[in-house]
């Protein structure tokens, strides 16, 4: 194959699209390329969006790409929705309210299954993020698919966590359950302009500043935006940007490249397995009660 | 890879009102096992082929209802190949007279599905005609 990582660099779409398309097919050929694709990376900001189904997630992330274009940014937007667990078929709805920018070069759009994940994102998610980074891309936004509260698995990859809620979120007992919440560097009320948009700002901002205990976190700002009127759009983007070099903190980035590392390793060790003779034999042994999934994992990670 | 879901593009260029058949088309290909991009009404050739670039799509899938098919699906297929495209499937589906059906597959048009096809069938024919090349 040509150097796929080499063609990045050209700043055609083309070759980056190429690329995505055998990253999510899960291409044996990536793995070869994954230390030229890194090392060809430039450091984007990576800022995950995330947030409830409904909660115009999308709509906010076309007002951050105007928002960016207009500081000069080129900007990068990995989309992901989710896929079915029965007929693995997906509806990738996201580009519907970002049209608007499909003609910009400066622009890559690009929508993502999950791909029978459960964490928020798709398992490659983090290589094409790394891709659009080396295409030059910065910001890369990845919004994810509607969350619940334990979708929590882009904070462990976005440098900048911003979740999304809606002023009808609930009530003050929502906004101190662990999870989601939890792992939010900026707080957006969103659909700002409805009744009881203030009050849930409040409420949250109440709920999330009485952190401590373990809690190193400082309380993330809680903003108010109306994604479909552009209010509030400039100030998230300018929170978005000033949390950048927090993020950079050694303890922040050693954080997040541990439970990469972490997930890569689980994901190796698996594929590892896979190749056994063995594999088959002890998948039905577990199926059958014989033995515990643990032991199970021992046995194949053993010699 | 052979077994990863086929990628297409639904759009609905020109100035159609209402998208709901192209939307029950999405739905049925989804669980047909197709990841849909649907990217809604009032398209134009350009941001078709912008976003078919982008999403790097197997299919791209136009329904027109207008009456401006003869002047916007040609133009699209030929946006696709000045894109490096020209393996792209492009099926179009809606109230297309037969006449128009000849000028259209000489255009580049791989297939038109008229009122009355059944999902089923359209899946079927891009499983088959899809070309996954490298």
């Amino acid at each position: 194959m040509p150097d796929a990582v080499g063609e990045l660099a050209s700043g055609e779409r083309r070759p980056l699209a190429r690329l995505l398309t055998r990253i999510e097919n899960g291409d044996p050929a990536i793995r070869a390329l994954l230390p030229a694709l890194f090392a060809a990376g430039r450091g984007a900001h990576l800022v995950g969006i995330t947030g409830p189904p409904g909660s115009s997630k999308s709509t906010l992330v076309n007002g951050l790409i105007g928002e960016w274009r207009r500081r000069g940014r080129r900007v990068g937007v990995l989309a992901v929705d989710p896929s079915s667990p029965y007929t693995r078929g997906a509806i990738l709805g996201d580009r519907i309210r970002m049209m608007e920018h499909a003609a910009d070069r400066d622009v890559f759009m690009r929508s993502m299954a999950s791909r029978g994940e459960l964490g928020g994102l798709a398992a490659t998610t983090w290589i094409a993020a790394a891709a659009m980074d080396a295409a030059g891309f910065d910001p890369i936004l990845v919004e994810t698919v509607g969350a619940g509260q334990s979708e929590v698995e882009v904070a462990r990859l976005a440098e900048t966590t911003v979740v999304v809620e809606v002023p009808e979120m609930g009530d003050e007992v929502q906004a101190i359950k662990a999870g989601l919440l939890e792992v939010a560097d900026i707080v957006v009320v969103n659909k700002g302009d409805r009744p009881g948009a203030d009050r849930a700002a409040r409420q949250l901002r109440a709920m999330l500043s009485t952190a401590g205990g373990r809690v190193q976190r400082k309380p993330p700002p809680v903003m108010l935006a109306t994604a479909t009127t552009g209010d509030g759009v400039t100030e998230l983007t300018d929170a978005v940007d000033a949390h950048r070099a927090a993020a950079r903190e050694p303890i922040a980035a050693r954080d997040r490249a541990e439970h990469q590392v972490r997930r890569a390793l689980a994901d190796a060790a698996a594929e590892h397995a896979r190749t056994r003779p063995d594999w088959d034999e002890i998948v039905a042994a577990v199926a059958d009660r014989g033995l515990d999934p643990l032991t199970a994992a021992e046995r194949l990670m053993g010699r | 890879m052979s077994d990863t879901p086929i990628r297409i593009l639904i759009a609905k260029p020109g100035l159609d009102g209402h998208d709901r058949g192209a939307k029950v088309l999405a739905r049925g290909l989804r669980d047909e096992g197709f990841e849909v991009i649907y990217t809604g009404l009032r398209q134009t050739p350009e941001m078709i082929a912008d976003a078919a670039e982008q999403e790097d799509v197997d299919v791209v899938g136009l329904s027109i209802l207008s009456g401006a098919h003869m002047a916007l699906l040609p133009r699209t297929v030929q946006l696709l190949r000045e894109r490096g495209m020209a393996d792209v499937l492009v099926a179009a589906g809606g109230i297309i007279p037969d006449a128009d059906v000849v000028k259209l597959k000489d255009a580049g048009v791989a297939e038109i599905f008229g009122p009355g096809t059944s999902i089923g069938e359209i899946a079927r024919y891009f499983r088959e005609h899809v070309s996954r090349g490298a």
